[in-house]
């Protein structure tokens, strides 16, 4: 099945804006790009084993937290495994910019 | 779908503004009573920037009767690859003025009400309250939360729209039944793990796509028509020009807007994402010591033998380059931040390195690498080469 992966995530996966992966159900999916891109790992789980709460995983265009089988249930060769993180554009994250630290809440 | 905006009365339309919108009266969607409830309505944006300027324009060519600015801003050269809104002559002042100046010029018969503030929890519900609608144009993520939480605790809908290089995201959120954007996303990322636009670039299109369907779904819940984007995340790839769509769903645990809400005031949303308010730079941000551009400057004119690591991309390096000593007189050593785990070993652990990227955040997190890795004199270039130009040296380049 086909894992697509965001742009902001893609310096994880040399730039690879989707990865083909063998895999029956959603967290051998997911395991199995984690095996090629280890780093990725702390972008998408907690150190506890739990998917990070600003990322979301669709099974085509089903948030896979609200399937009846969450990350068990099962995958075709043509589903594709979305990742989706939140993004907000501009201001640069952490506040650390000099001139625009001012600004808080200026505009995108 | 039933109409969200229930104006009491709807008021009359002149002449002249009949000539004007005469294309949306002869609309079967639109027609008298719909331009009458455009003119009734009162929308805020929130922010007058890539998402806001398109949004605002079109929202006062159609008819919109009160527009809400928030901005505090000021126009800036590199803003104009994408704020449509601001022209050359606008630099330097304050996007709110230069917003309304040409919503005005385009519209005359619209009403702007400017707020030239911060949004914070303390001013935030009093301003949504006196809107129908609102329009989430920001660029940061505490204010993402400030604006969801308050439009579903004053039950205001939000026209979501974000975007990121060239990829955007837009939905509404905080109806009634409709999910709010902690259902999608309870919790904001740690600063630092998500790149901003200032180092991540992006399409200047791109917010002008995502600004107009902002502004399309702004229209629809006013008039009642079509199918807004409730429940729905529209995804747009302007690379690729794909539109994708997920479906949303209203978590019945939402601490706002689930059926049991924990959050029924406003909080502290910079402490919520994490971000420690910063009158100064800390001297030590994650074991990592900071180094200020003065204090490089001083060190390198009084001949410190400091490696200089600049972590951006080559690309980058052509624009601006800090110079350093010796061999790396044009320029620090360049390893890009994705490369550095295998490029590792171009380093000496005996040398004392100063990372550097644009303005600090990609630099602070190579750091941290290079500290964990047996690299004890490690300091990280606070607000790298931008405030290198901002106070050391204006002719190297920003961008």
């Amino acid at each position: 099945m086909t894992i697509e992966i965001p742009t902001p995530l893609r310096v994880y996966t040399a730039n690879q804006s989707a990865i083909a992966v063998d895999a029956n159900t959603v967290t051998e999916a997911v395991s199995a790009l984690l095996a090629q891109y280890p780093e990725f790992k702390k972008h998408l789980y907690t150190p506890d084993g739990k998917l990070r709460s600003f990322v979301n995983l669709y099974l085509n265009d089903e948030d896979v937290r609200y399937l009846p089988d969450r990350e068990e249930t099962a995958v075709q060769n043509s589903d594709t495994l979305s990742i989706i993180p939140s993004i907000a554009g501009g201001l640069p994250a952490g506040g650390a910019e000099a001139p625009s630290a001012q600004r808080r809440f200026g505009s995108d | 779908m039933a109409t969200t905006v229930e104006p009491i009365t709807l008021p009359q339309l002149s002449n002249d503004e009949i000539a004007r919108y005469s294309r949306h009266l002869i609309l079967p969607e639109v027609g008298m009573e719909g331009q009458q409830k455009l003119k009734a309505s009162k929308v805020l944006c929130v922010g007058t920037g890539g998402l806001g300027s398109p949004l605002a324009l079109y929202l006062a060519a159609a008819g919109i009767g009160t527009l809400g600015l928030v901005d505090f801003d000021t126009v800036d050269s590199s803003n104009l690859q994408r704020q449509i809104i601001h022209s050359t002559k606008d630099v330097g002042r304050p996007k709110i003025d230069s917003a309304t100046e040409k919503l005005v010029a385009l519209n005359p018969f619209l009403n702007v009400v400017k707020h030239e503030t911060m949004l914070t929890s303390k001013n935030a519900i009093e301003i949504i309250r006196d809107y129908d609608v609102v329009a989430d144009g920001t660029d940061n993520f505490p204010t993402r939360y400030l604006v969801n939480d308050a439009c579903v605790l004053t039950g205001k809908p939000n026209a979501y729209g974000s975007i990121f290089r060239f990829e955007g995201q837009a939905s509404v959120f905080a109806t009634e039944h409709g999910p709010c954007y902690r259902c999608l996303y309870p919790e904001p990322p740690p600063p630092g793990l998500v790149p901003s636009c200032a180092e991540g670039g992006v399409l200047g299109i791109l917010p002008g796509l995502v600004g107009v369907i902002q502004a399309t779904e702004v229209i629809k819940l006013i008039l009642g028509k079509g199918e807004p984007l409730i429940g729905r995340l529209l995804l747009v790839n302007a690379l690729d020009m794909r539109f994708r769509e997920l479906k949303l769903r209203k978590n019945p645990d939402c601490p706002v807007c689930g059926t049991h809400p924990t959050v029924t005031q406003l909080i502290d949303y910079e402490q919520f994402c994490g971000i420690i308010p910063e009158a100064k730079v800390a001297p030590v941000q994650n074991g990592i010591p900071q180094m200020s551009v003065k204090e490089l400057k001083q060190r390198l004119d009084q001949g410190d033998n400091l490696h200089i690591l600049d972590v951006r991309e080559p690309f980058e390096y052509q624009i601006a380059r800090i110079e350093g000593q010796g061999e790396r007189k044009a320029g620090g050593h360049l390893i890009p931040l994705g490369d550095l785990p295998k490029r590792v070993s171009e380093l000496n652990t005996d040398q004392e390195i100063v990372v550097q990227c644009k303005s600090g955040g990609r630099s602070q997190r190579a750091a941290e690498f290079l500290a964990k890795n047996g690299f004890a004199k490690v300091h990280n270039l606070a607000g790298g080469i931008t405030a290198w130009s901002n106070e050391i040296d204006p002719k190297v380049p920003k961008y």
